[in-house]
């Protein structure tokens, strides 16, 4: 009753217990203070949900609801079992997750819609007077008003505003640029629909509706591998990370796996204890690095070299000196090694060309369909040539050839792996290969072996259907000729001994990588051992740190190589595993009708993000590299030395890449042209764009008519994270204060591009609107014009998908959005409907023109087997074959609320599908009118499901997937049955009746189905592998042979150089000029490699402002730095340090660790500047993040179309933003000034 | 004025300090400790903390037992006050100093260490000063006493002391002519009084002698029980077959 009175207890006895001989005595005190703690722990309910922030961890939660308060989080531990002798998944989470409630209350939440005040005092004004769509014109039209709060985006002034008012804006700059340049100016940018698919959907719904654009992430942020489509013509697929247990020898490659990837690293520590061994590659000693049984650490860049070493190896001794039958049988099975090329002559000598196809050969070898794309081997039985099964021509235009049986011309065949037998070869001849390793700068290890390096290849004489005869050679012989491996045939750069000095022998690689040739040697060796002995159990790790160098298509095929050398692909316990995010959207064909607004209108206008920023950002102006540096001195004749702006202008024109916009004149106005023309918009487009009358935005990204007007940035931190370059973005695209030190080719009397027009003076400032959603202020919505507050993860309904494991988890409202936040959904939801009431003042039912491009998955991948540009008269311009096609789209804009929020009747009309096939989905739909109700009210959505909540999306979502429908997977796998005439439905039938529903997965995680849109099968006897289904259904890979391509054939591949693999040193970027560090005379300092890897004190790579966890580090950014480095420069750990180049600056405290390699500085990604950031000496602007002193680069191989596995895929393939051969310089900064004075004191005074 | 400070305040102190510390034991009991800031530093901590209150705790009781044992107790004993009155100036001096060294060290540690500062409250800085300010004016009036020892000073303020806890209206007239420094000794006093249930002072009610006397176990279990198991009444238990019966 009372904590005193309970004490005064002086008349109770007095007797106490005792036990074990009085050492211990029982008391009966009053107990009620253990009440506190009891209620501390106690809770109102246990809501599931998970952090929708593109972490593979993808991990169940239980959220703890007190008083209507998310109190905390802890791991859910209800995971469905693994299978028996397989550890289990739970518990699955990290420090990172556990603190996420904080955000939820945190000051640094968005609690109300934000508008710039400047803005808002100028549309006021203008509203006053004018309807909403005429207000916003005459605001934009007035050039004192736009540029007082262009000027002011990121320097504060931020006022609370209404939804109501917010959206208006909103829907008033909409419809003002959709009438003025054209819808596809207005650009939304949301990374990783898997991290939180309906809410992605929420936006790109709305942005497809409207015709706007909607911008790839995964290209730019460079963890799609472009070496995985050019492979295997797949995105990316990878193994659960349950199979690392079935692993027999791991290989982690740059990959940090109990750092980066905690929630699954229980299965590398499991496995260890299995007796797995396990090597480690990492420049610095990271904590993967401890699990190691032998650690290499090559200097950063340089993977590529070990890669190359390590498969000299693996062929010297499995593939010529003793062939091991399980890799020889794979070799011939699955990859491209049997195929023939064309040797093509130069001065005198070879160089490999293109591979032979059916239609070289005299009656095209009996093949009508599609003969130039069917490529062609030896049968060892009749020594004829044969077109196998299986090549990209048997998947269009025809049934029940391609696949991967031994087939060829419904006949058995063995093919002929290599001709180095005397009587399979006419005669020897020399070859030559590009050698990069000379065009190292200063920081990296130069060697004098010449740029061209001859090899001697078995080769057959062949006569073609044309008469000539030509040389050929098999990829097998050729690609060991590469590896500079002597097999008996002599030459020059050809040798038997590890220890020539000689590219790529383990000798070789150790003075460029600085690893022992013994550790080289050992550790090929024993992965390729194992391999065999396992048939194909071993498996690499690697992380995208590798893919974020210029040249990563290096890095990453010469490890594949070595997969692929060994028989790993597609075997479980094997192969390669890339884990860079949640890339793996696993219901992706039942979401992309919901995200795309597919049920209204196809096709959507997709945009690879790496180019458009490339050039709506200007960065494309300061370009130091020129294609003739990185060009192969084996390349045929051409034009190659151009800028690297020109070959996307160039892929863009044919049709290879998309555009952003796509013409210069306003699509609506076009087809109104074309109409009163009387003609097909196709043709129309096509004529005008030969005569000039029109031309591409591509060629005049400066001009205002090409610019981005309006900018969606949702569930992503583009200018605080992503956006490489970030000075650029802030001077050209947003028009505010910014750190670019550097002049243009311009100012520099640098080459200009021929393509691209150029304008003397740069624009500043080309978005007229920047509208950043997110729930905490970002730096990305401190530099925005409007921001809208959005619930959190724990204020959403929503769903997230993984590639570690095979569960769909469900984030959920356990509370209410706090404050006046609402989730994704509903705010484009309320966009959508103020545009539908706002819109009509100046549009209604449009024609707009959607230009596509050449297609991955699709006929169009079949479109152009030789490369002829149209503009230099080589080729007709036939949309859709020789340039991107242009289909006419209705935009009901009155309506497009009533769309938005019903699920449209294209579905039923057209069907549902995905990567290349097609199924009817009629009961689906009906299903969703059962589900989720039908719309009654008249319009264009009578009778139409609803798509009301959040959940009803989700539902639409996993309806509609084969992974989720189990009715759905039966009927794809049915499909595919047709073009490879083999049974694959088995695959899903045990499941032909599950259907997952939203409650279910919000009640248990539930595994997926086994779906052809994956390459591997959800199964109680496997794990989850990439390419199970190719190598054990018989499904050819989507490539230009079918099998794995280890050759690239392509004539940009070849000019390139990287028509095999070869090393190739970090490129020059020049950005630590002479004059950059003026004043460094007085100064110590150090020149070092930027590096950017992920972090332990952020949530996954994208929040570094949690006070928790960055109480755990330094409260702050940081840098790491090497002791020796540190030394040279004067610095002790802590100090406050400054890294610059001409890019810009950036402000930090330095890390002192003897675990980096010296000649590295280590920044770890998406430090945020709101944070602990003082101002820069050189710029006088605050801190910038870490890709202040990037700019990205374009590489030209990835913007090859058109062509098989080289066709472009949305985040498929295309550029990708590498940022790693950069340099900085490094000094201790003098003055830490903090900048608190406000930042538009001068700007106010002058008001 | 005299009669308010030394006739009202002391038992408005007194109440306060009686009435306080019973409701904030009460109200909130997780706030009854010491805020030891030992984790954060150690140093200094040691030499100071036990000077401090080594010094605190002679001084203390050396004021208790002084001013409220009646006077006639001494007289019986045959200690002169002069005698009394070294004692006091020669023990009270040593701790004094002992405590004041102490108290300055906790003091410029509390002060200066970035850490302790931030994690410090104003009350805990607060009361520390004005330990330290009573202590110096304690030492302080060894001076004064040094002027006349004969012991008669002494014995006035032992006179108003009992006659507050004996509830004496007249209690502040004996103690009406005494030096200023005194009076200000006894105010200060008091207000720590005072203000000794809103500071980290309560710790002194919770010494836990039970360790050194009452706890000889090792091991000690909080019963939930609200008797001793030997007296409670057993439940019948129910007939079981053999080998069946709750194991004991």
């Amino acid at each position: 009753m009372s904590h005193l009175l309970d004490r005064l207890n002086f008349f109770q006895s007095k007797e106490l217990e005792q036990f074990s001989d009085g050492y211990g005595q029982v008391t009966r005190e009053n107990r009620d203070w253990e009440d506190t703690y009891r209620n501390r722990w106690r809770h109102d309910k246990i809501v599931r949900s998970t952090h929708g922030v593109n972490c593979t961890g993808s991990c169940s939660w239980k959220i703890y609801v007190k008083s209507g308060i998310v109190t905390w989080e802890t791991q859910q531990t209800d995971y469905p079992r693994t299978r028996a002798g397989l550890p289990n998944h739970e518990p699955r989470g990290c420090a990172r997750g556990a603190s996420y409630s904080w955000y939820l209350y945190s000051a640094n939440r968005v609690k109300n819609p934000l508008i710039r005040g400047k803005l808002l005092r100028g549309w006021r004004k203008m509203r006053e007077t004018m309807p909403p769509v005429a207000a916003w014109a005459a605001l934009q039209a007035d050039p004192i008003l736009r540029a007082r709060y262009v000027e002011t985006r990121g320097k504060g002034g931020f006022v609370r505003a209404t939804w109501d008012e917010a959206t208006e804006i909103i829907a008033a700059a909409n419809a003002h640029t959709t009438k003025t340049y054209g819808p596809d100016r207005v650009f939304g940018f949301s990374p990783i629909p898997a991290m939180s698919m309906v809410s992605y959907a929420a936006g790109t719904r709305y942005l497809s509706l409207l015709g706007g654009t909607c911008m790839s992430f995964y290209d730019w942020y460079c963890d799609l591998p472009p070496a995985s489509p050019q492979t295997w013509g797949e995105q990316t697929d990878v193994p659960e990370s349950a199979d690392w247990y079935n692993a027999g020898f791991l290989l982690l490659w740059g990959s940090n796996v109990p750092q980066t990837r905690t929630p699954d690293a229980h299965f590398y520590t499991e496995v260890r204890y299995r007796g797995t061994k396990s090597a480690v590659v990492s420049p610095d000693y990271s904590e993967a690095a401890k699990f190691g049984d032998i650690w290499l650490n090559p200097q950063a860049g340089t993977d590529a070299a070990l890669s190359m070493a390590m498969g000299h190896v693996i062929l010297r001794e499995y593939h010529l000196d003793r062939q091991a039958e399980y890799f020889e049988d794979y070799a011939r099975k699955y990859t491209d090694m049997p195929m023939l090329v064309r040797l093509d002559e130069r001065n005198g000598h070879f160089v490999a060309g293109r591979m032979l196809r059916a239609e070289d050969f005299d009656g095209q070898l009996g093949e009508t369909n599609n003969p130039d794309w069917k490529t062609v081997a030896h049968d060892t039985a009749t020594g004829r040539v044969v077109a196998p099964n299986g090549s990209i021509g048997f998947r269009w235009g025809e049934e029940g050839k391609w696949n991967l049986e031994e087939r060829a011309q419904g006949a058995d065949t063995n093919l002929r792996l290599s001709q180095i037998l005397e009587e399979d070869h006419d005669e020897v001849v020399a070859v030559d290969f590009p050698y990069f390793g000379g065009a190292a700068t200063d920081n990296f290890i130069k060697c004098d072996h010449p740029d061209v390096l001859t090899r001697n290849v078995p080769a057959r004489r062949i006569t073609l259907a044309d008469g000539s005869e030509i040389r050929v050679a098999t990829v097998f012989d050729l690609f060991c000729a590469n590896y500079g491996l002597d097999r008996g045939l002599g030459g020059d750069w050809a040798t038997t001994s590890y220890d020539t000095d000689m590219p790529y022998t383990p000798a070789w690689a150790e003075k460029i990588t600085g690893v022992p040739r013994e550790r080289i040697i050992a550790v090929a060796r024993e992965f390729a051992a194992n391999a065999e002995k396992t048939q194909g159990k071993s498996m690499v790790i690697l992380g995208a740190g590798l893919n974020h160098w210029y040249h990563m298509d290096m890095n990453y095929r010469g490890i594949i190589n070595m997969l692929v050398m060994c028989g790993c692909i597609g075997k479980e316990g094997g192969g390669w595993s890339h884990y860079v995010g949640q890339e793996k959207l696993r219901p992706q064909t039942g979401w992309q009708p919901l995200a795309f607004a597919l049920d209204w209108n196809r096709p959507p206008r997709h945009m690879n993000s790496t180019s458009a920023w490339y050039a709506h950002t200007d960065q494309w102006r300061y370009e130091t590299l020129r294609a003739g540096e990185i060009l192969s001195p084996t390349a045929p004749e051409g034009d190659w030395d151009i800028s690297l702006i020109d070959y996307n202008i160039r892929a863009e024109r044919m049709g290879w890449l998309p555009s952003a916009p796509q013409l210069k004149t306003n699509p609506l106005e076009v087809a109104k042209a074309a109409k009163k023309a009387g003609k097909e918009v196709r043709d129309f487009v096509a004529e005008q764009l030969k005569s000039g009358e029109l031309e591409m935005s591509c060629q005049d990204p400066d001009a205002p008519e090409n610019w981005p007007r309006n900018l969606f940035v949702w569930r992503s931190n583009l200018l605080g994270s992503s956006g490489k370059g970030h000075e650029y973005f802030l001077k050209h695209l947003l028009g505010t204060d910014h750190g670019v030190m550097g002049k243009d080719l311009g100012g520099e009397g640098g080459v200009m591009p021929v393509e691209a027009r150029w304008h003397d003076a740069a624009p500043r400032g080309k978005l007229d609107l920047l509208v950043t959603i997110d729930f905490r202020m970002s730096t990305t919505a401190v530099y925005s014009d409007i921001v809208l507050p959005t619930a959190s993860w724990y204020e959403k309904d929503d769903m997230n998908t993984s590639d570690m494991h095979p569960f769909i988890h469900p984030l959920q409202a356990a509370v209410d959005p706090a404050y006046e936040s609402r989730s994704d959904w509903e705010i484009f939801k309320s966009i959508a409907k103020k545009f539908s009431e706002v819109a009509p003042e100046v549009l209604g039912v449009e024609t707009d023109i959607v230009q596509v491009p050449l297609l991955h998955d699709t006929p169009g991948e079949l479109a152009q087997a030789q490369v002829k540009d149209w503009k230099k008269d080589e080729c007709d311009l036939i949309p859709g074959k020789t340039a991107p096609n242009y289909v006419a789209v209705e935009r009901d804009y009155p309506n497009l609320y009533k769309k938005f929020t019903s699920v449209g009747p294209l579905l039923e009309k057209l069907g549902n599908g995905g990567k290349g096939i097609t199924w009817k989905t009629d009961p689906e739909v009906q299903h969703l009118r059962d589900l989720n109700g039908t719309v009654l009210e008249d319009g264009p959505s009578k009778g139409q499901p609803k798509l009301d909540t959040a959940i009803d999306a989700a539902e639409m979502i996993l309806m509609l997937a084969p992974e989720t429908n189990g009715e759905v997977a039966v009927k794809a796998w049915q499909e595919l049955e047709k073009p490879t005439g083999r049974h694959h439905a088995h695959l899903a039938e045990g499941a032909h009746h599950t259907k997952i529903r939203f409650r279910d997965i919000a009640a248990q995680p539930r595994k997926i189905i086994s779906s052809p849109t994956w390459s591997g099968i959800e199964s109680e006897s496997v794990c989850y592998n990439a390419g199970y289904t190719n190598v054990h259904e018989l499904i050819p890979w989507r490539t230009l042979t079918g099998r794995q391509q280890l050759y690239q054939d392509h004539l940009w591949m070849r000019a390139f150089g990287e028509g095999f693999v070869g090393y190739r040193p970090p490129v020059d970027l020049k950005t630590v000029t002479a004059g950059i560090n003026d004043d460094a005379a007085d100064r110590p300092h150090v020149v070092l490699n930027f590096i950017t890897p992920h972090q332990k004190w952020g949530i996954h790579s994208t929040y570094t402002d949690n006070l928790l966890m960055l109480t755990l580090n330094r409260g702050g950014p940081v840098v790491w730095m090497s002791e020796v480095d540190a030394q040279k420069a004067g610095l002790v750990d802590n100090d406050w340090v400054e890294a610059f180049n001409i890019n810009g600056a950036l402000t930090a405290r330095v890390v002192v660790s003897q675990r980096i390699k010296e000649g590295t500085l280590f920044m770890y990604h998406a430090q945020e500047k709101i944070v602990n950031t003082p101002g820069s000496e050189k710029t006088g602007h605050r801190g910038g993040i870490h890709n202040s002193v990037t700019r990205t680069t374009l590489k030209p191989t990835h913007m090859i179309g058109g062509y098989a596995q080289l066709s472009y895929g949305f985040n498929y393939y295309g550029t990708v933003g590498s940022n790693r051969d950069e340099f900085v310089v490094v000094r201790k900064m003098k003055n830490v000034d903090w900048l608190d004075q406000p930042a538009t004191g001068k700007v106010e005074a002058a008001e | 004025m005299h009669d308010f400070l030394f006739g009202i305040y002391p038992y408005i102190a007194l109440s306060v300090l009686i009435v306080g510390s019973i409701a904030r034991y009460e109200r909130d009991p997780f706030t009854w400790k010491t805020s030891s800031s030992q984790l954060l530093r150690r140093k200094q901590l040691i030499w100071g903390s036990i000077l401090f209150h080594v010094g605190v705790l002679i001084v203390f009781f050396g004021h208790l037992i002084g001013l409220l044992t009646p006077i006639w107790v001494f007289d019986a004993l045959g200690i002169s006050h002069g005698a009394k009155q070294i004692l006091a100036i020669v023990a009270g001096g040593i701790a004094g100093i002992m405590a004041l060294v102490g108290g300055g060290m906790l003091f410029h540690r509390r002060w200066t260490d970035p850490r302790i500062r931030k994690t410090s409250s104003f009350a805990d800085i607060a009361i520390l000063a004005l330990l330290l300010i009573q202590l110096a004016i304690g030492v302080g009036t060894i001076f004064v006493s040094l002027q006349h020892l004969d012991g008669h000073e002494m014995t006035t303020f032992m006179a108003w002391a009992q006659g507050i806890v004996t509830f004496d209206p007249n209690a502040p007239d004996y103690i009406a002519n005494a030096a200023l420094i005194f009076k200000l000794h006894l105010f200060i006093g008091l207000t720590i009084f005072l203000v000794f249930p809103f500071t980290r002072l309560v710790h002194m009610l919770s010494v836990p002698i039970r360790y050194v006397t009452l706890r000889p176990g090792y091991q000690i279990v909080r019963s939930r029980r609200s008797r001793p198991l030997s007296q409670r009444v057993q439940p019948q238990a129910p007939p079981t077959a053999p080998g069946t019966g709750p194991a004991e």
